[in-house]
């Protein structure tokens, strides 16, 4: 009863909790009116889009995924260096490349954390994806070993999302 | 100390700013020039922050905010016409 | 305010500058357009990341109070950034923007163009 009366009136308690919390920081008040007014939007936004939501996978195990994000902050800061070493450094040594990445994830949202992922981690850049969801194409600023950068891949940020997700 | 620090990290930020400019001017083609111009929006965010640090205000961040969300808008819309472009023809 | 937090302060707003600089550097100095595209997603992402982490421990120092909109906006930025890199990497590989002569795999071009896997003996 309690079960089915949730899913009718508050069908994503995660995303309406985000949007509460986005409202007050955007805000940046705790006065009692945002807090009724963020209350309103967070409870009314979900019930008008919870319709045209398609169903994702859910994420298994958010102490993984916290894990997740930080190890990839982490690897943003220190790879930076790199990119930035690259970019002063000499023109004529870069070599750089396609690479097709074959893809042991599935799903929509999966494959866009793992492309985003790939994107913002320097050195590769995320082109695309085949129709059939099993490439990824990534474009290498310099590559030195294509089997040990896919290899590199597969294990630290694929093998990680494939546990978060269960897929 | 700090004042000096921000009119450093402006005039680096300036120095940015040009450059993306002489990208913009020289291309050579449509998504060099997107991608300077998405460059350059991310740059000026950046000179704001700055502006408001130097003076002091806080009010600087919701037009940096309101840059951030348009200039990402607008260059998803400049990719989509160029990709809707090619398709058609 | 205490000089060692003016001092922090300082070396995230130094850090977050050369980064831009160097985002920017990049930008003009690369060779094509799909090497140009590494600096400014990442370079410029960080180093602004590094500007709004200084201005919010300045406000956090100065005011006293928590302003959380630069944490929204360096979310923003790092939510975004890579869907514009790659919004932009297929907008170039549809124009057919010439890559750099000698990279590697650009037989694989075709294939991406038309969302197909890699040809076979790739």
């Amino acid at each position: 009863m309690i079960n089915a009366f949730t899913r009718r009136w508050l069908p994503m308690p995660a995303q309406s909790l985000i949007l509460f919390a986005v409202w007050l920081l955007l805000n940046n008040t705790l006065a009692v009116g945002h807090i009724l007014l963020g209350a309103v939007l967070a409870l009314g936004i979900p019930l008008l889009v919870s319709p045209m939501q398609s169903p994702q996978p859910r994420v298994r195990s958010h102490l993984r995924a916290l894990r997740y994000a930080l190890m990839v902050l982490y690897d943003i800061l220190v790879a930076n260096f790199e990119v930035a070493m690259r970019v002063i450094g000499p023109m004529g040594r870069l070599q750089p490349a396609f690479v097709a990445l074959p893809l042991d994830i599935e799903g929509a949202v999966p494959i866009t954390i793992l492309a985003s992922t790939i994107s913002l981690t320097p050195g590769t850049v995320s082109a695309e994806v085949s129709e059939d969801r099993q490439w990824l194409y990534i474009h290498v600023l310099h590559l030195t070993d294509e089997a040990q950068l896919i290899a590199q891949i597969k294990s630290r940020y694929e093998a990680p999302l494939k546990e978060i997700f269960g897929c | 100390m700090l004042s000096t620090t921000i009119v450093i990290v402006s005039a680096l930020i300036c120095v940015s700013l040009i450059m993306n400019l002489i990208r913009l001017l020289r291309g050579p083609d449509l998504p060099d020039r997107i991608l300077a111009l998405d460059t350059l929006y991310i740059n000026s965010i950046g000179l704001i922050l700055l502006f408001g640090l130097y003076k002091g205000s806080a009010l600087y961040f919701e037009s940096a905010l309101l840059i951030a969300m348009l200039g990402f808008v607008s260059t998803a819309a400049l990719c989509k016409y160029l990709l809707r472009g090619d398709i058609i023809e | 305010m205490p000089p060692v937090i003016e001092l922090i302060i300082c070396a995230f707003l130094l850090l977050g500058g050369i980064f831009v600089l160097l985002g920017s550097f990049g930008l003009l100095r690369l060779p094509d357009f799909f090497t140009r595209l590494h600096a400014p997603t990442k370079a410029t992402t960080l180093g602004l990341a590094g500007l709004l982490i200084g201005s919010m421990i300045y406000f956090f120092a100065v005011e006293q109070r928590l302003v959380v909109h630069e944490l929204l906006i360096t979310l923003f930025l790092l939510i975004t950034a890579p869907v514009s890199a790659h919004m932009l990497a297929k907008a170039a590989l549809h124009q057919k923007v010439r890559a750099l002569k000698r990279t590697q795999g650009q037989a694989l071009c075709n294939a991406v163009r038309k969302r197909q896997p890699p040809p076979a003996d790739n």
